[in-house]
């Protein structure tokens, strides 16, 4: 196990478990017809019902529990068919109602299971215990006034998707790599955007420690981290300050903590002290969820393939690298690409492209692949031309500078260029006699025994050649010449 | 003037419409009527200008052929339900101020039938009392007097609602029914009151008590004004994810029906312990009337009519203290100032809440509290499968079931009482009704020996709200109860 | 169950309603009276009973994923007791 980390009094397993609120892709708010939209005016998409003025009713949106559904069975989960929504009650300036709906007893997504694949091509397991949906809160903001917090209800009733694990991750990297696989699936499924900058996906992360083999410690809830940094960040503080407490002869306490992003600290979160008795009951403004099972068939069928399935093939069928195929699996739209690129061409060397040369380009022009010139046709084109010899793959790479620049299919620009390989071997055979004959020198010594001297011919042929000789055919030939 | 005002709903609506008299004419004569009553303390605001619009909208109407199912019906709104324009504060002292800028769905159906508002309608603070006297505006009062001319609670909490039509303030009024505050009421003063299935009417724009049994309904004085009424407040809507889509049958059509070959059941458990027997006599009175008119009387058991109440008294505070959240100083209503959120939080809703709601929503806190939950409030929710049971495997026998409305006659304003139990148990007989779902009506069917109205309450099958005008017809029509308050508009013509 | 003061000072702060010391000891007897009454249902055999929270034997009706509410902020904020640029304003929270 080395995940286990060395204390003063000896070694320690960290146990950690993640929620994560993630917000679903939908037009409207969760019960009401308010926009979802980021980055409105404050308090403009708001309803009289996330206002929670009195009289208003929630009545659900159907495209957010369809969403719900479709996460479930993407993480290879339960769907419950009759599902049930309760209030959770406290008092909260960013909740209107004095209550967040959500589910409690009975959600509408049961246990599952995610797959983590491990940088050495391993795989790891992690448990879903649930997926509920429940309303967000809006914004308090504490900076504007000195001794006045503001308040805007824009996300207040947005649906979210409460997402979570059981306690089977083991170190913070191991919690990332779980956000990081969790988010590219809602990505593939258009459940949620994954945009984790503008809130659209926060995890709470439980975390405890104990010594191998002992039953669970204490554990606490630190809240709200919208990064994969983050996440690690706080893991690694709340392991630290939770091993010293207890090596100091302390006990943790089971309380709710507060991640400050600029010390990469936690603290104890003061205003939920003394809120954890949430009486939930369920909300008699609404009834039992129903959802009929041919539904969840239709859903099941229309569901896009998901990256475990696509990761088989790759490394499966087409035989790519495990990194290759964890490279181009991340997002949905690479790995359309990279189908499509490939589709009629040596997959690992498309592969290869995409991986090195697509990645690099768009990474250095801070492009994305939806504003890339270069489409999928055109670099399987690319890849075609150096499988048949058309150009060598020092050349293809000019080839495709030009195309990330142009958009130019790969052979326009090979006639343009005139940058066909030379593979006629009457053409070949002279070039090289040439550079033998300008090089008596060499040839003798080659002859009387510096091997080494062969790559300097073949150097000496191709810029003769200005890189078009093709490189398999210099070889042999020069090789029966100057052997001969 | 006091023609205009003994005329019922019903005969209005033909004289409006044959030109006899027009919608300003009796729209005015409801507003001096308001006036006139105005000690008793139904009214809340009185909406005159609007009422005048109204009512001339609706003589247009009427000439152009047009008119709505209560054109030009002057009608008093229960305080609990939202209009827009109109100080709407549930008479609470946390709602100082909220005038909302949108309508009830039920009120909104309503100007949508033509009907002219009078103004809003006192009752107890978030519709929690059963004498009106939990109002922030102060109790309403009966206009019917007891010995020694003692004012009288008009029931509540739909006490103002109650008052206003019994009294000739309003035609119709609107009211509200969690645990019998529609059935109550109309029983205390002598009106008919009904309390539709639950769904039947729309909760979107009512301000909540208790979601799981609020209904909205009519109070009227006749049956057939009832039933007209119903069918223009009554509707599926979207916005209330509990209405229900199930069509209302013509209710007008219902109520000469009579009860021929209709089984009532009669409940053993509705005889308790104080009962006024004077209530008793009344009770087999009524089955009497219905024997004579045709029905078969059945003997029925509700074996857990008994744990009603108790439950009631759980679940609703439950919803209670949980919907009455949001009342909190921030967005609408009272603020009282307070360095910190939570001690602003904690003085608003000390200063804006009256005891009694403050009472309820502790209890409610306290039974959905951890370690408590179990024992209280999931209890409760068994309780109440088991009540819904009892009337399903009634309904399997019978169309429809007799009891009385309530255990005695209105009490006097002020009636100390040392123990809120004691004013619980005034819904004993309502209460059922709300737990299982159940349409409800109460209906005036005599007088107790103080010259007071008792009422007899008719229970029906869910949806079946037609069942109970044509049985409700014949008990009126049988009573001919027509006794009038005292203290009603345009004097005892 | 008996609810003492320190009861009735908890269910309080829960319910986010001050209620004064000398307010403590009523407020505990009548909720005790109340609650007393209640304890009647423990009578009632519920072994085998499943709590019902809804008696429309209906299932949750859905609405389409449109937008069709939102920019009304001078609605959202017509009745608030303190604004500034558009916010609800409270007193400064601290987390
Ligand atoms: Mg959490
Ligand atoms: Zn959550």
């Amino acid at each position: 196990m080395s995940d286990l980390v060395e204390g003063r009094t000896g070694e320690w397993e960290v146990v950690i478990g993640l929620e994560v609120h993630a917000q679903v892709a939908s037009n409207a708010k969760l019960f009401s017809g308010a926009p979802t939209a980021f980055g409105a005016e404050p308090n403009a998409n708001v309803s009289l019902v996330d206002a929670a003025m009195p009289g208003m009713l929630p009545v659900i949106n159907q495209e957010c529990v369809r969403q719900a559904i479709r996460t479930g069975l993407g993480l290879k989960a339960e769907i419950n068919l009759v599902s049930v929504f309760d209030r959770k009650n406290y008092f909260y300036a960013d909740l209107p109602q004095g209550y967040q709906i959500s589910q409690f007893k009975q959600p509408i997504v049961g246990e599952g299971m995610l797959r983590l694949d491990m940088p050495d091509g391993s795989t790891r397991e992690i448990g879903i215990e649930r997926l509920h949906l429940e309303q967000d809160a809006g914004k308090s903001m504490h900076d504007q006034h000195p001794s006045k917090s503001y308040i805007d209800l824009n996300r207040t009733g947005v649906a979210l998707m409460e997402i979570v694990s059981k306690p089977d991750m083991r170190s913070a990297a191991e919690a990332a790599a779980y956000v990081k696989k969790l988010r590219s699936i809602l990505r593939y499924l258009g459940t949620c955007d994954g945009n984790m900058e503008e809130g659209s996906l926060r995890a709470d992360v439980n975390v405890s420690v104990r010594r191998p083999g002992e039953p669970l410690g204490t554990r606490t809830e630190t809240k709200n981290l919208n990064s994969l940094r983050f996440i690690q960040q706080a893991i690694d503080y709340e392991v630290a300050r939770q091993i010293e407490v207890i090596e100091d002869g302390g006990e943790i306490d089971q309380e709710t903590r507060l991640f400050d992003t600029t010390t990469g600290t936690t603290r104890t979160m003061r205003s939920k002290e003394d809120a954890h008795d949430y009486r939930y009951f369920p909300d008699p403004d609404l009834l039992p969820l129903v959802i009929p099972q041919e539904e969840v068939d239709e859903l099941s069928a229309a569901l896009p393939e998901l990256p475990d399935l696509i990761r088989e093939r790759l490394t499966g069928e087409y035989g790519l690298s495990a990194y290759d195929a964890s490279v181009i699996i991340e997002e949905r739209e690479t790995a359309a690409y990279y189908e499509a690129a490939s589709a009629e061409r040596d997959r690992k060397l498309v592969a290869n492209w995409m991986t090195v040369e697509l990645f690099g380009a768009l990474n250095k022009s801070g492009q994305s692949l939806a504003d890339c010139k270069v489409t999928p046709a055109a670099l399987g084109g690319l890849v075609g031309l150096i499988e048949d010899g058309t150009i060598s793959g020092k050349i293809a790479k000019d080839v495709f500078a030009t195309m990330f620049e142009t958009g130019k299919d790969a052979t326009a620009i090979v006639e343009e260029q005139g940058l066909k390989q030379v593979s006629d071997s009457g053409a070949i055979e002279a070039m090289i006699d040439e550079v033998m004959a300008a090089n008596e020198d060499k040839v003798s010594e080659y002859r009387g025994g510096k091997d080494k001297l062969f790559g300097f011919f073949v150097g000496q042929v191709m810029k003769a050649s200005k890189g078009q000789a093709n490189p398999g055919m210099v070889n042999q030939v020069l090789r029966a010449k100057l052997d001969g | 003037m006091s023609d205009l005002l003994s005329l019922s709903a019903v005969a209005a609506r033909a004289a409006l419409d044959a030109g006899e008299i027009s919608a300003p004419e009796l729209t005015s004569a409801y507003l001096a009527a308001v006036e006139e009553t105005a000690p008793l303390n139904n009214y809340v605001a009185v909406t005159a200008e609007r009422a005048l619009d109204m009512a001339a909208a609706s003589q247009t109407r009427i000439k152009s052929g047009e008119a709505g199912l209560i054109e030009g019906i002057p009608v008093g709104v229960k305080d609990l339900f939202c209009t827009a324009g109109v100080a709407s504060t549930a008479c609470s002292r946390i709602l100082e101020g909220f005038t909302p800028t949108y309508e009830s769905t039920v009120t909104a159906n309503l100007w949508r039938e033509g009907g002219v508002m009078l103004g809003k309608l006192n009752c107890d603070e978030f519709a929690m009392g059963s004498g009106n006297e939990t109002s922030a505006y102060g109790p309403a009062v009966n206009p019917w007097t007891g010995a020694d001319g003692v004012e009288l609670v008009p029931g509540g909490s739909s006490g103002g609602s109650a008052s206003a039509v019994a009294a000739r303030a309003a035609l119709l009024a609107t009211g509200t029914d969690t645990g019998g505050s529609i059935r109550q009421p109309a029983a205390f003063c002598g009106i008919v009151g009904m309390k539709p299935t639950y769904g039947r009417c729309s909760r979107w724009g009512i301000v909540a008590f208790a979601s799981s049994l609020d209904q909205a309904g009519p109070f009227s004085r006749s049956v057939a004004d009832n039933a007209l009424m119903m069918q223009a407040m009554a509707g599926h809507d979207t916005k209330d994810s509990t209405s229900a889509a199930t069509p209302l049958p013509d209710l007008m059509a219902a109520l000469d029906k009579g009860v021929k070959g209709m089984k009532i059941g009669v409940p053993s458990e509705y005889v308790m312990d104080g009962m006024d027997s004077e209530v008793v006599a009344l009770w087999e009175q009524g089955q009497a009337w219905l024997r004579d008119a045709g029905a078969e009387l059945v003997a029925i058991s509700l074996p857990h009519t008994k744990y009603a109440l108790p439950a009631y008294y759980i679940i609703a505070p439950a919803e209670a203290s949980s919907n009455l959240a949001r009342y909190d100083g921030v967005r609408y209503g009272l603020r009282v100032e307070a360095d910190s959120l939570d001690e602003m939080y904690a003085e608003t809703r000390a200063a804006g809440f009256g005891e009694e709601v403050q009472r309820r929503i502790l209890i409610g806190t306290y039974v959905l509290s951890a370690g408590y939950y179990d024992a209280y409030y999931l209890k409760a929710q068994k309780v109440r499968r088991l009540i819904k049971q009892d009337f399903d495997t009634a309904f399997e026998t019978v169309d429809a079931i007799l009891t009385p409305a309530t255990p005695t006659a209105a009490f006097p304003v002020g009636r100390k009482v040392d123990d809120p139990v004691t004013n619980y148990l005034n819904d004993v007989f309502t209460v059922p009704a709300n737990l299982a779902g159940l349409p409800g009506m109460a209906l005036p069917a005599g007088l107790n020996s103080d010259g007071l109205p008792l009422g007899l309450q008719i229970l029906g099958r869910p949806f079946d709200e037609a069942s109970l005008y044509s049985i409700g017809r014949v008990i009126e029509d049988a009573a001919a109860f027509s006794a009038v308050p005292q203290r009603r508009a345009g004097g005892a013509s | 169950m008996s609810v003492d003061k320190s009861t009735v000072a908890r269910i309080a702060r829960l319910a986010r309603i001050h209620v004064p010391e000398e307010r403590q000891e009523k407020l505990s007897s009548e909720l005790n009276g109340i609650l007393d009454w209640i304890e009647e249902l423990n009578e009632v055999d519920t072994g085998n009973v499943e709590p019902i929270a809804s008696v429309t034997g209906h299932s949750l009706p859905r609405r389409e994923d449109v937008v069709s509410d939102g920019n009304r902020v001078d609605e959202v904020l017509a009745n608030v007791p303190e604004t500034a640029s558009g916010f609800f304003v409270v007193p400064k929270v601290v987390e």
